[in-house]
This record gives structure tokens, C-alpha cells and sequence, in this order.
């Protein structure tokens, strides 16, 4: 009997076909595991609306306590205007600082107004009413009216407190505001309500691509070799970079699936712009997509169990959220931290989804980012194929 | 016949100083089934494994089917199909899919691939499990299975590794009538074993231990060679008989079988039944015979401490 001829050489026919194979494979084995099929939908879902409406650094409400010590008309009269600013809102009224620092301490409010007893007085005085003859020294002027004791170890919470410093106080004497010139004209583009949501759901596209693409992927060979079926599969004549392709594509289309729940979801529950830049926001997230892919593939081939490979997943997925920019502004970390954020794949993709979602950017405008997860990609997926050996040694 | 498949010489592998496989030589011809016999831990696989290019040998050559390999492992890949110690299709897809990806994968022409896949499950009686998911049949099956995908690209040489360790006795006599259709129309096998039975059916053997041949040949020409004569006792006493025969110079070894001791004589020993009926150790016996040697006194005589 004589051998059937097979192909040896390279094709692409043959080639494009094996990778077919690993897809349909993929695919069939992703469909059967409800689980994970399930997640692809749910993480975005959930998460979503769960930091849509949960993320808002507009802070309101925040818990206070009132140690009056004048009790008269005028110090109820500024605690009433305190309370309608709604950044805070007076949960316990004590008797003497002290017992205000011992709440504060106890975290049962996070900040105490303390109202001195010669309130009045220093009200009549302030400049910022205008009543009465200019001041005589410095000193009687800037003498405020009141005092703000805070929990300022958050950041977020002082800020909003030292907000209500520049309090108009007019109208406890029912008076018109001064007319204040400011010194700069403020014009907010892009988000001029101010609403978190704006900033969060587009960088929530890159948060959570980041975390199910990488951790896909990272299992995706360590999973043959924990299931047994390594050794049957580096006995055919596949090529390692066809298996790379082959593994990544049906994430590809679970990556785009994600992308278009939360920005749909996102349009519709915050009223988030979609933007007009469509092809733009498809090559700019493909590109995301496939550059966080060949980094699990590569971390794949690194790991030894799928356990490890989710160790790795997370070693990558909390810089990305807490240096790419989506959590805190790129422009305040120090530079060294802008470095490591920069091989970031994730912080690319935000600057890239923000500036086509929110801003009307386009690819050129950002050509330098799109340009840099290109080459993420092929980079990562040549070294993830050259790090897959055909062999057991 | 006289073609040669493979030939290895000097074949060795090592991990960390620990030689697996050590100086190999190897030529196994066409159309034969080449068996490796030995314990777990032997080299069997290691050995299997560099012969389809899977582990790179530390010193020594080796040729398949005319390409060196580890050198032209990929080339050689579509001529040879390997099924492995353990179960490695895939349990989550059923037996239709795991074909059809391995049909793929070997590149058969769509045209060519659903005639060969329903020849394939016909022959190994898949057809009625051809939905079945691969994880949830019976190790039967998943072994019939297996043989069908190792051999769906038809290849010239089949490498099987311990195939039958998981399946039930009928399965495995099914399963070597089917390795012997293989043979014959003209495939060559190379299977390793630890079963004796199984090694018997091959057409030639390796015997092997601590990743050395100890030997190799024709199971009946290493049987008639054996450099032992084989007896065989009864008696009321045979486990007081075997403890004291044991340490007589001349017995090879003594073991057991049922109501009888079979027990090895050096060749050196010109009549052993004689030579044990005349002893003190073997006072009690009530039948001392000559028996023909099985390839188990082969094994026994060319390993370990039987080692002539």
C-alpha cells in the first residue's frame, strides 16, 4: 500500500483551515460552558449598572454633627443654609468640640461644624455681608464665622467640606449675593453637568475587556495542558501561530458582544453619548481587544495551571485600573507611573474610547495610541507563538 | 517486509542526570507490530515520545520513516498517528466533533472527510455514539475512539502507548483483532505494554528495563533462547518450597501459580528435574515436570535480579 499524500508544506488554504478548526473547537467548548458563557453577559451587565449608578465623586450627604454654642436665630439660620448646600447633612448635635472629635473619631460623622458663641458678632463683622463700617485690622476681618473640624484622610470628602469655605452667607440677613466677578471663566466641554457616569462607562469598556479578554485567554493553553490534551494536539502537524489565532478569535466577537452591552447600556440607563465615530470606536476597540488577548495568550504560556494564570490576570488587571487613568487622572501620577501606565494596553484604550466616545476624536487625532496596541498585539502574539514549543522538553 | 520504519542507535534521554532512556538501538520493519515490554517507569514512553519527535534525545540518532527526527518532526507528523497513555481528545465535544477536528487539523480535503469519518465509525462501532460527548462514555469506547483518530489521516506508522491499561479484557482481545486489521493492510504499529499477554501478540519485542533493552526479537525465538529451563512443582508445601529454593544456587526465581510453583533453572544445569528432585528443598513435592517457557520466564530471566 502506498502512503496518501499529505500536505507538508506550508499553505495558507491548509493554514486558514486549521485555524477554522481550533475556532469551531473554541467556540463549541465556550457555548458548552454555561458558566462562562453566562459571565460574558453578566459582567458587563452587572457591572455596569453597578458602577454607573455607584461611582460618583460629586459627593453629597456626607454625615456631620453641630456643636452650637450660641443657639440663637442666626447660628439655626446657617446651619439650615449649610444643610441646603446637600453636600452635607446633620446627623447628631453635640454639646462641646470634644465630643465632636470623639464622633469623628468613632466614624459616626466624618465632619463637625463648630458654631462659637459670639457667632453673631463675627457674622456682623464678616466682609463677605457688607454690613456696617469697613474693618479696622486684618485680623477682625479674617476671622471666620465658623469652624469645620473633618476627617480629612479622604481626599474626596475634605475636598468637598473645604468647598462650602466660600459659602455666600447673605442670606441669613435675606440679602441679595454680592455679585462676585471671578477671576477665570470656567468653560466645561464635554461633561458640562458634571456627571461621573460620563467619565466611568466609556473607561468601564476598557476595565472590563481588560479583565475577560486577559483571563480568557490566559487559561486558554493551560487548559489543554491540565485537561490532557496537550500532548494529543502537538502531535498534529498545527502550527503554534495557528493555534494562537485560531484560540483568539471567538474572544474577539466576545469582546466586541461586551463592548456594545455596556456603551448600548450605557447610553440608555446614564444617557451616555455613543458618539458618532463608529468605525473609529470599532478599529480603536478591536485593536484593545486584540492586544489584551496576545498578553493572555503570552501570560499562558508562562503559567503552569489555570490557578497561576489567574494570579497573572490580576497582577495586570489592577494597574490597569488604578494607573490607566480610569480611576484616577493619568496626568497626577508621577512620571514614573506614567511609564509603567504606558505599556499598559488599557491606558491606550482609554484615552483612545474617551476621545472618540465623549470627545469627537477620531483615529488620527489619536493614531500615536491605535499605532501602540498595534504593535502590543503583533508583538504579543509573535512571542506568545515563539514561546509555545511542539514539544515536552 | 525488510523495509525499515525506524532505526534508532544510541538513543538516550536524561532529565536532571537521570537517564530514562540509555543507548537504545532500535530497527523496526514495515508492517510488523513492534511491542515495547516493560514496568512503569521503564522508558516506554520517553522512548515513544522521541520517536514521534515530542522529546528532543540527548545523544544518539534517530530516523522515521527516512526523515531525522527531532530535525523533520513536523514533516513527519502527517505520516504518523500517536494515541496517548491517557485519554487526550477532547470530553467536552462529542465523537463526530472531535473527528471532524482532527480531520481538519490533518488537512483531509472536506470532500474526502465525511466517507472517512463514517468508514472510521462503522469500523470502530461509534456510529449510534456519534453524539455522545468523549467525557461521558465508557473507557471502551473513549480507547475505540482514540485508534479512530489516530488513524483517520491514515497513517504510515501508529504509535500507541499503553493502549489498553483502562479497558476490560473483552475490549482489549476486540481491540488487537482491530490492530492486526491495521497491520495488514499495511499499517506499521509500535505499542508498549506491560502485559504479557498483549506483548505475545506483538511480532517482535523489546524487553526493557531502566531505559536499557535487555532484549529483543521474536517473542517464540526469545522464549526458546532463554537462558533457563522452566519447572514446574505441586505439592502441599509449595510457599515453605519456594522460601528454601530460593536461596539454592541455579534457581533463577520461584513464583507461585495457583496450585503449582514455577521455577526457573539456569541453563547451566543440564538436567533440572533431576537436579531439583534430588534436593532437600523440594522434599514434599508430589509432581516435578519440564514445562514450556511463556515470554513472563522471558521477562523474568532478562530483568532485574533474574538477569542473565
Amino acid at each position: 500500500m502506498s502512503a496518501p499524500k499529505r500536505p507538508t508544506g506550508l499553505s495558507p488554504r491548509r493554514s486558514a483551515r486549521r485555524i477554522w478548526a481550533i475556532f469551531s473547537k473554541e467556540l463549541a467548548q465556550l457555548r458548552r460552558d454555561r458558566m462562562t458563557f453566562g459571565m460574558v453577559i453578566m459582567i458587563p451587565l452587572i457591572q455596569l449598572i453597578l458602577f454607573g449608578y455607584a461611582i460618583n465623586t460629586n459627593v453629597r450627604d456626607i454625615p456631620v454633627a453641630v456643636v452650637d454654642q450660641s443657639q440663637t436665630g442666626i447660628s439655626r439660620t446657617l446651619i439650615q443654609i449649610v444643610q441646603a448646600t446637600q453636600v452635607v447633612k446633620v446627623t447628631e448635635r453635640l454639646p462641646t468640640p470634644e465630643a465632636a472629635e470623639e464622633a469623628i473619631k468613632a466614624a459616626r460623622v466624618r465632619a463637625a461644624l463648630i458654631i462659637p458663641a459670639d457667632v453673631d458678632g463675627r457674622l456682623a463683622r464678616s466682609s463677605s455681608i457688607g454690613l456696617g463700617t469697613p474693618a479696622s485690622t486684618d485680623e477682625e476681618t479674617s476671622r471666620p464665622v465658623a469652624q469645620w473640624i473633618v476627617d480629612g484622610s479622604d481626599t474626596m470628602i475634605a475636598s468637598a467640606i473645604k468647598s462650602l469655605r466660600a459659602m455666600p452667607l447673605t442670606e441669613v440677613f435675606r440679602k441679595a449675593p454680592n455679585r462676585s466677578t471671578p477671576t477665570f471663566e470656567v468653560s466645561l466641554f464635554y461633561n458640562p453637568e458634571q456627571r461621573t457616569a460620563v467619565n466611568i462607562v466609556p473607561g468601564l469598556v476598557g476595565m472590563i475587556l481588560t479583565m475577560t479578554m486577559i483571563m480568557f485567554t490566559s487559561a486558554a493553553i493551560v487548559r489543554e495542558r491540565e485537561r490532557g490534551n496537550m500532548e494529543m494536539l502537538i502531535n498534529t502537524p498545527v502550527k503554534s501561530m495557528e493555534l494562537m489565532i485560531g484560540k483568539i478569535i471567538p474572544y474577539i466577537f466576545i469582546g466586541l458582544i461586551q463592548t456594545a452591552i455596556i456603551l448600548g447600556l450605557g447610553n440608555v440607563l446614564f444617557n451616555v453619548p455613543m458618539g458618532a465615530r463608529m468605525l473609529d470606536l470599532f478599529v480603536g476597540t478591536l485593536l484593545f481587544i486584540g492586544s489584551s488577548l496576545s498578553l493572555g495568550l503570552v501570560l499562558s504560556t508562562l503559567a503552569q495551571s489555570q490557578l497561576q494564570a489567574t494570579q497573572m490576570t490580576i497582577f495586570v488587571l489592577l494597574p490597569s485600573i488604578l494607573l490607566s487613568g480610569f480611576a484616577f487622572p493619568y496626568e497626577g501620577m508621577p512620571v514614573i507611573a506614567q511609564y509603567i501606565a504606558e505599556v499598559l494596553p488599557a491606558t491606550h484604550f482609554m484615552r483612545m474610547i474617551r476621545g472618540f466616545v465623549l470627545r469627537d476624536a477620531g483615529l488620527a487625532e489619536l493614531h500615536k495610541d491605535a499605532l501602540w496596541l498595534a504593535g502590543f498585539l503583533v508583538i504579543g502574539l509573535t512571542l506568545a507563538a515563539l514561546r509555545f514549543k511542539k514539544r515536552l522538553d | 517486509m525488510g523495509e525499515t520504519v525506524i532505526t534508532a542507535r544510541g538513543m538516550t534521554k536524561s532529565f536532571k542526570g537521570f537517564k530514562a532512556v540509555d543507548g537504545m538501538n532500535l530497527t523496526i520493519e514495515r508492517g510488523m507490530i513492534y511491542g515495547f515490554l516493560g514496568p512503569n517507569g521503564c522508558g516506554k514512553t520517553t522512548a515513544m515520545r522521541m520517536l514521534t519527535g515530542l522529546l528532543t534525545p540527548s545523544a544518539g540518532t534517530v530516523e522515521v520513516l527516512g526523515m531525522s527526527v527531532p530535525r523533520d518532526a513536523e514533516a513527519l507528523k502527517y505520516h504518523i498517528g500517536y494515541m496517548t497513555q491517557a485519554f487526550s481528545l477532547y470530553g467536552d465535544l462529542t465523537v463526530m466533533e472531535n473527528l471532524k477536528f482532527m480531520a481538519e487539523i490533518y488537512g483531509i480535503e472536506p470532500s474526502a472527510q465525511k466517507g472517512r469519518i463514517a468508514e472510521l465509525l462503522e469500523r470502530y462501532e461509534l456510529t449510534e455514539l456519534s453524539d455522545r460527548f468523549a467525557g461521558k462514555m465508557s473507557g471502551g469506547q473513549r480507547q475505540r475512539l482514540a485508534l479512530a483518530a489516530a488513524v483517520l489521516h491514515e497513517p504510515q506508522l501508529l504509535f500507541l502507548d499503553e493502549p489498553t491499561s483502562a479497558v476490560d479484557p473483552e475490549s482489549r482481545r476486540h481491540f488487537w483483532e482491530q490492530l492486526f486489521d491495521l497491520c495488514d493492510a499495511g499499517t506499521s504499529i509500535v505499542v508498549s505494554t506491560h502485559f504479557m499477554d498483549e506483548a505475545e501478540r506483538c511480532h517482535r519485542i523489546a524487553i526493557m528495563e531502566a531505559g536499557q533493552v535487555r532484549a529483543d526479537g521474536r517473542p517464540q525465538d526469545l522464549m526458546n533462547a532463554m537462558g533457563a529451563s522452566v519447572v514446574e512443582l505441586e505439592g502441599p508445601t509449595l510457599r515453605e518450597i519456594r522460601r528454601k529454593l530460593l536461596t539454592v544456587e541455579g534457581i533463577v526465581s520461584a513464583a507461585q501459580l495457583g496450585a503449582r510453583l514455577r521455577v526457573l533453572v539456569s541453563k547451566s544445569i543440564s538436567d533440572p528435574v533431576a537436579f531439583l528432585t534430588g534436593r532437600a528443598e523440594t522434599a514434599g513435592a508430589t509432581l516435578i515436570e519440564q514445562v514450556r517457557p511463556n515470554l513472563e520466564d522471558v521477562f523474568v530471566t532478562s530483568t532485574g535480579e533474574g538477569r542473565q
